[in-house]
């Protein structure tokens, strides 16, 4: 019965509140983003004309086999390195959320505390220490002195690595948070059953998880799809993404429209992703 | 057979791997940290302690410019999207109102849409939509990436505000109207306190992330408001020097010390369960 | 009594529900008022529409003759006692209890005194720097009553004020809410859907069911003559026969219990002339069990001619209450009948055992027919 007041009961507070934040978004939110969608259906007419005409030629190039292949290369590497995100983050999450009590929280402060660090410097950590003088190669080095340093970046594999030192958390956090809310007594009333603790772990954990794990999925996939500083950083030139095409085609070959195009081919990309793994709310609130 | 059902935490497969895993994800900053005390020239080779990197930092203008930048930006944006996302939250939570639910789905597109089309829509945006004056005095130079900034932050907070609006208890706004508040007077005598926890929250969340920001940063800048990551990201895209360790454990340890001062305001707050 | 409220006509609706069905009624100055009713039968929109929560589609509100209707909360004279107490979290005793005052505009020294003197009245001196989640159930209640009374409201509401407590300290607070009220000479309206504590506490209630009144009385009124199968059924248990009318007399009347295969006599006419179906009902304490074993003779009821308000059955359970026991009789149709009788020594409770045949029977003025 209670519930959301309508505005025109009390449409002086409403407008005060609603005003402001309104007019911002309109004007630069939506504007912004509109006036790009708008470009991805213009043409170049001169050196610094543009004219939208409603053309669709700029999304029929995002399909040439060269655009293309970048297209479903960012597909892939962001795919995989969730895929190993996954792999490695699931039986992270497990590992803390069964930790002895005084030990949860700091492992996950531990597990955490890299998202508040700044995106480029961890990026720039990793590089350092894969570089062919990094860290690892003078291990290397020192236990094999006759080998040449290993080739650990710039291409494809660095580029998964990167992204998923850079997204890890996102991946544990969510699976974390259900592991935990569910109920322990599960788990023994499985063991009472008579599965053992993997059979427990496929039957009883991983289907409760679930929602953990697609939200987990969906924070590391999106976010890994629209990577910009991470294949700059240490991708070669054959692993770019799409991101750093779109920031090729403003900053530098000046084809803004096409950059437009390829900038909402991501957008679209990524609200599939998301209408595919969202969670499922619950029938709407009253 | 296990004695302990609940013993998945003590199951030696796992703990190696959350060991290896937090090695992964702590050994690159730990190595970068130590580096920025060396004294080579060199960022692998250990030739012992010295500040030599930290004292070069004092002495260059552009990069403590590009700091002084970015801390400016951090507040200002902190400060509108607190204000933005608190009356937004407060407008959805409170008021049933045609286009509702579209505007808190749009609230989320600066969310879900990926930072490098945010960068260049505002990069669209300041050059062609709405041309933003170059030669402006600082800080106003610094007002387009400000507005940037604060439009894909005030989501954030208008999520984490609204988020805490679902634990409040109504009858305790209605309490306040029985016993005499108006409108307005509830809001600021008992809906406030209780979003506290969430200003603050929202208040780290929005200043860190500003300040972390290079994509959206990268195409709103010019050449006279570098900021502190378009800076880093010139350095490091040139080399790997120690200065930029040196520079990076600076912002390792401010976001440390950022995250140490929320964590206690937090728990000062968290005092008093509501 | 003149009326302090004044109800008219008030319907509330939310969509296509209708919460409160054109509801009319008058509730006096010092009157302790109880809206009784099942979950979801109206009597909390009721209230709020009295503090002001909800405005009615249809109808007028008026305290103290003036029309409150569309008045704001926060501009009406009531206020309110909330069902999670609703206190605040982030202020003391004191900044609760005061709270009101200081929206109103009252001075620092007046306001002091004035909780002093309200914390005084709910027994909670030395508890004023208190934080609301150091409280207990019971004094949490206490600071939301005094926190209402502190502005010397016209009405005082109450939802559910003693539903959040356990059984023991619910009927401490009974008495103290009821000493409060009476003291004061506050008018209280209390929402509840508990029985016995509307019973207990109003002087007056009005039952509820789907929004609309079904009746309004003392609860003496309310349990000795429900007005319907309804009211009868909600307020203590009751049994009810199906009967039709055989003779309705201004001094007595017969029905006749078909189903039974008996007559009912009672010391009154039905009152409800040309009414061919109706129910009779008959409280569990106001029946009597008697011994039937060996054949013994149906005795005679008090005020009846003999083979009247006599049924023959057997006991099926028993639950031994302490104060009193409850029989489940079956009867020879089958049906169960439901029978209290009071252990007034230590051994009554030894007098009917398990499947013991018994007669049941009731005095003549027993009995209540109801026409719905």
């Amino acid at each position: 019965m209670r519930g959301r007041t309508d505005w025109r009961r009390e449409a002086g507070p409403f407008l005060a509140l609603i005003g402001l934040p309104l007019a911002w978004f309109l004007l630069l939110i939506l504007v912004p983003l509109g006036a790009v969608w708008a470009l991805s259906f213009a043409i170049n007419t001169g050196v610094a004309s543009i004219e939208v005409t409603g053309t669709l030629a700029n999304y029929a190039r995002t399909l040439e086999p060269t655009y293309l292949g970048i297209l479903l290369k960012s597909l892939a590497l962001a795919g995989l390195a969730t895929l190993v995100s996954l792999g490695l983050g699931f039986p992270v999450a497990l590992a803390i959320a069964f930790a002895p009590p005084p030990w949860r929280t700091p492992l996950l402060v531990a597990v955490t505390l890299p998202f508040w660090t700044n995106l480029l410097i961890r990026t720039y950590a990793l590089m350092a220490v894969l570089r062919d003088e990094g860290l690892v190669n003078r291990v290397v080095a020192a236990l094999a002195p006759d080998l040449a340093p290993l080739p650990l970046l710039y291409h494809d594999v660095a580029v998964v690595v990167g992204l998923v030192y850079v997204h890890l958390p996102f991946m544990v956090l969510p699976i974390f948070a259900a592991l935990d809310r569910m109920d322990r007594s599960l788990i023994e009333a499985s063991l009472d059953l008579g599965a053992g603790p993997l059979a427990t772990i496929r039957h009883v954990v991983l289907p409760l998880a679930g929602p953990g794990i697609r939200a987990g999925v969906l924070l590391t996939f999106v976010p890994a799809l629209g990577s910009y500083l991470v294949p700059d950083l240490l991708g070669g030139p054959g692993s770019q993404m799409i991101a750093n095409v779109i920031e090729r085609q403003f900053r530098r070959a000046d084809d803004w429209p096409f950059g437009a195009a390829l900038a909402f081919v991501l957008v679209y990309l990524t609200l599939l992703a998301l209408a595919l793994l969202a969670p499922r709310r619950p029938a709407a609130r009253a | 057979m296990r004695g302990d059902p609940l013993d998945y935490g003590r199951c030696w497969p796992l703990r190696l791997l959350l060991a290896a895993t937090l090695a992964f994800l702590y050994l690159p900053l730990v190595v970068l940290v130590a580096f920025s005390f060396n004294a080579g020239r060199r960022v692998t080779v250990w030739r012992g302690f010295s500040l030599e990197w930290y004292e070069r930092l004092v002495r260059n203008p552009e990069l403590l410019a590009a700091l002084g930048n970015s801390l400016v930006v951090a507040s200002f944006a902190t400060l509108l999207s607190l204000l933005l996302g608190t009356l937004a939250a407060l407008a959805l939570w409170r008021f049933r109102f045609p286009g509702r639910i579209g505007l808190e789905r749009g609230l989320a597109l600066p969310i879900l849409v990926p930072e490098i089309c945010l960068g260049v829509a505002f990069l669209v945006f300041f050059a062609r939509v709405v041309p933003w004056p170059t030669g402006l005095p600082w800080p106003l130079s610094l007002g387009a990436i400000v507005l940037a900034h604060t439009s894909f932050l005030f989501p954030f907070v208008a999520i984490l505000v609204r988020a805490r609006l679902e634990s409040f208890n109504p009858e305790l706004e209605e309490a306040a109207r029985d016993l005499g508040a108006g409108t307005w007077r509830a809001l600021q005598d008992v809906v406030l306190p209780h979003l506290k926890p969430a200003l603050l929250a929202s208040a780290l969340l929005a200043f860190t992330l500003s300040l972390d920001d290079f994509v959206i940063t990268f195409f709103t800048a010019g050449p006279d408001t570098v900021t502190f990551p378009v800076k880093v990201y010139a350095m490091v895209r040139f080399s790997v020097t120690p200065e930029v360790n040196a520079v990076s454990t600076l912002l390792l340890a401010l976001t440390a010390l950022l995250a140490w001062v929320g964590v206690r305001l937090q728990a000062r707050l968290g005092g008093r369960p509501s | 009594m003149s009326a302090l409220i004044e109800i008219e006509g008030v319907t509330k609706r939310f969509g296509a529900i209708v919460a409160v069905d054109d509801v009319t009624l008058n509730i006096a100055e010092g009157e302790f008022f109880a809206l009784l009713g099942p979950s979801g039968c109206g009597k909390t929109t009721l209230l709020r529409l009295l503090a002001g929560f909800e405005t009615p589609n249809v109808g007028r509100i008026r305290i103290d003759g003036r029309d409150q209707t569309r008045v704001p909360p926060h501009r009406r004279p009531v206020n309110m006692v909330f069902q999670s107490y609703a206190l605040f979290p982030h202020l003391s005793v004191r900044g609760n209890v005061e709270y009101g005052l200081k929206v109103a505009g009252v001075p620092p020294a007046e306001r002091r005194r004035r909780v002093d003197e309200v914390l005084a009245l709910v027994q909670l001196e030395g508890l004023a720097d208190r934080m609301p989640d150091q409280l207990s159930g019971g004094q949490r209640q206490r600071v939301a009553l005094a926190r209402a009374l502190v502005k010397r409201p016209r009405v005082v509401l109450l939802d559910e004020p003693l539903s959040a407590l356990d059984a023991k300290l619910r009927e401490e607070l009974r008495f103290e809410l009821s000493r409060l009220q009476h003291h004061l000479g506050l008018t209280f309206v209390m929402v509840t859907h508990d029985q016995d504590e509307a019973l207990a506490l109003a002087t007056r209630c009005a039952v509820m069911h789907r929004g609309a009144l079904v009746q309004v009385g003392t609860p003496a009124e309310l349990y000795e003559f429900p007005a319907s199968r309804l009211v009868a059924e909600f307020i203590g248990a009751v049994n009810l026969f199906e009967g039709r009318v055989i003779t309705d007399a201004p001094d007595h009347a017969v029905i006749d219990l078909p189903g039974e295969g008996i007559r009912a006599w009672l010391d009154h006419g039905t009152g409800l002339p040309g009414v061919p179906r109706l129910w009779l009902a008959v409280r569990p304490e106001k029946m009597e069990l008697h011994k039937r074993a060996g054949g013994r003779p149906a005795p005679r009821m008090e005020g009846t001619p003999p083979g009247h308000n006599v049924l023959a059955g057997t006991i099926r359970e028993i639950a031994y209450l302490g104060s009193e026991s409850v029989f489940d009789v079956e009867l020879e149709t089958g049906r169960r009948v439901r029978v209290i009788r009071p252990n007034l020594t230590h051994w009554d409770q030894e007098d009917f055992g398990r499947d013991e045949p018994v007669w049941l029977g009731w005095h003549a003025e027993a009995a209540v027919v109801l026409a719905r």
